[in-house]
């Protein structure tokens, strides 16, 4: 899909301003869990490659406390792969639009496939802006300043670990509250947001800790499915005479 | 664990997290999927926004904080209202932070 509309955009702004949130919550994130990941005893050049190798921000900041209580690897692992699971429905739920994309591509850009990442590329892409470049562009910026932030954090180890005075704790959550906002068209949207996030809280409370957000999403996404089919099934039946 | 096994295991974990990141979109992508699977996966991004959301607003170190002094949620409402009526990112972030830093100053 050639889109004109986005070609007139600079390149730059075309790539930096859905990129510069993300960096706003990746730096400060970036930085405490890279002074968390020394004070838990981690080398400091283990903690900056896990920001290379894993880039995912909850797992890895799992993976610290696991690291000092000195669980064992497969333990370590395991606890990854469910955490980040979730991804499998977004890599999912963007594939559709990659549809033109080289395999080079894909493979890039889903390394960088963050929950905050997605957000951001499947608000891009259902404007229309799917082309490869500028998306690998996006991603690779989150992951630099993902990446900037542990090592400022590793060197800076102990002696600041408080970023609450620059509230700068709050700029994921109201990434999120952005992306989920921007994202919310019509009322089968607002059902299925609210359903998803109760759930979500629900599943947690009983215990169901590191699955409650791939399940709530699950969920959540079936309502929304089963509420749009029911949908157009009337509008089949009523269109009915019309139908090819 | 030795800095060497400690690499081996972040090895592993970037593994188990980069095949689910990657799988679905390398074999879903150009294939046309039944009208169920296609509607479901449109409202993948609303629900997994929606399951993070919450959470991150009401869980603080472990606990469930329903109190009315949960600063995080207070400050959804404002930078909520900012996402609605600028649709900038941006803005909703510059709001958020600066509502929890402007209280977080006063109390």
């Amino acid at each position: 899909m050639i889109n004109t509309k986005f070609q007139s955009i600079s390149f730059v702004k075309r790539i930096f301003s859905p990129a510069l949130p993300v960096v706003m919550g990746y730096i400060p994130v970036g930085f405490a869990y890279g002074v968390l990941g020394v004070n838990a005893g981690i080398s400091t050049l283990n903690t900056i490659l896990m920001s290379l190798i894993v880039f995912a921000g909850s797992a890895q900041l799992m993976a610290t406390g696991f690291f000092s209580q000195g669980l064992n690897p497969f333990s370590i692992i395991i606890t990854t792969f469910i955490v980040n699971l979730r991804h499998m429905l977004m890599s999912a739920s963007l594939s559709s639009h990659m549809k033109e994309w080289k395999k080079i591509e894909v493979a890039g850009f889903c390394y960088e496939l963050t929950d905050e990442t997605f957000a951001v590329h499947s608000l891009r892409f259902n404007e229309g802006d799917t082309a490869a470049l500028p998306a690998m562009s996006i991603n690779l910026i989150c992951q630099l300043s993902w990446v900037v932030g542990t090592i400022l954090g590793a060197l800076a180890g102990n002696l600041i670990s408080d970023v609450k005075p620059f509230a700068l704790d709050y700029a994921l959550p109201a990434m999120f509250i952005a992306l989920l906002i921007l994202q919310v068209h019509n009322r089968k949207h607002v059902i299925v947001a609210i359903f998803g996030a109760v759930v979500s809280i629900v599943l947690w409370k009983f215990g169901i800790t590191q699955w409650n957000v791939i399940l709530a999403t699950v969920i959540g996404a079936t309502l929304g499915a089963v509420l749009e089919t029911s949908n157009q099934k009337d509008k089949a039946h009523i269109a009915e005479v019309n139908h090819d | 664990m030795t800095n060497e096994l400690f690499f081996l295991t972040m090895v592993g974990m970037g593994l188990v997290t980069y095949l689910p990141r990657l799988l679905p979109a390398w074999f879903l992508r150009g294939r046309k999927l039944h009208p169920f699977i296609e509607a479901w996966l449109k409202y993948v991004p609303v629900a997994v926004l929606a399951a993070l959301l919450l959470p991150s607003l009401l869980i603080s170190e472990g606990q469930l904080n329903l109190a009315w002094s949960n600063l995080y949620l207070w400050a959804a409402l404002p930078a909520g209202l900012t996402a609605w009526k600028t649709r900038s990112m941006f803005a909703t972030v510059l709001v958020g932070m600066a509502v929890v830093a402007i209280v977080r100053l006063i109390l």
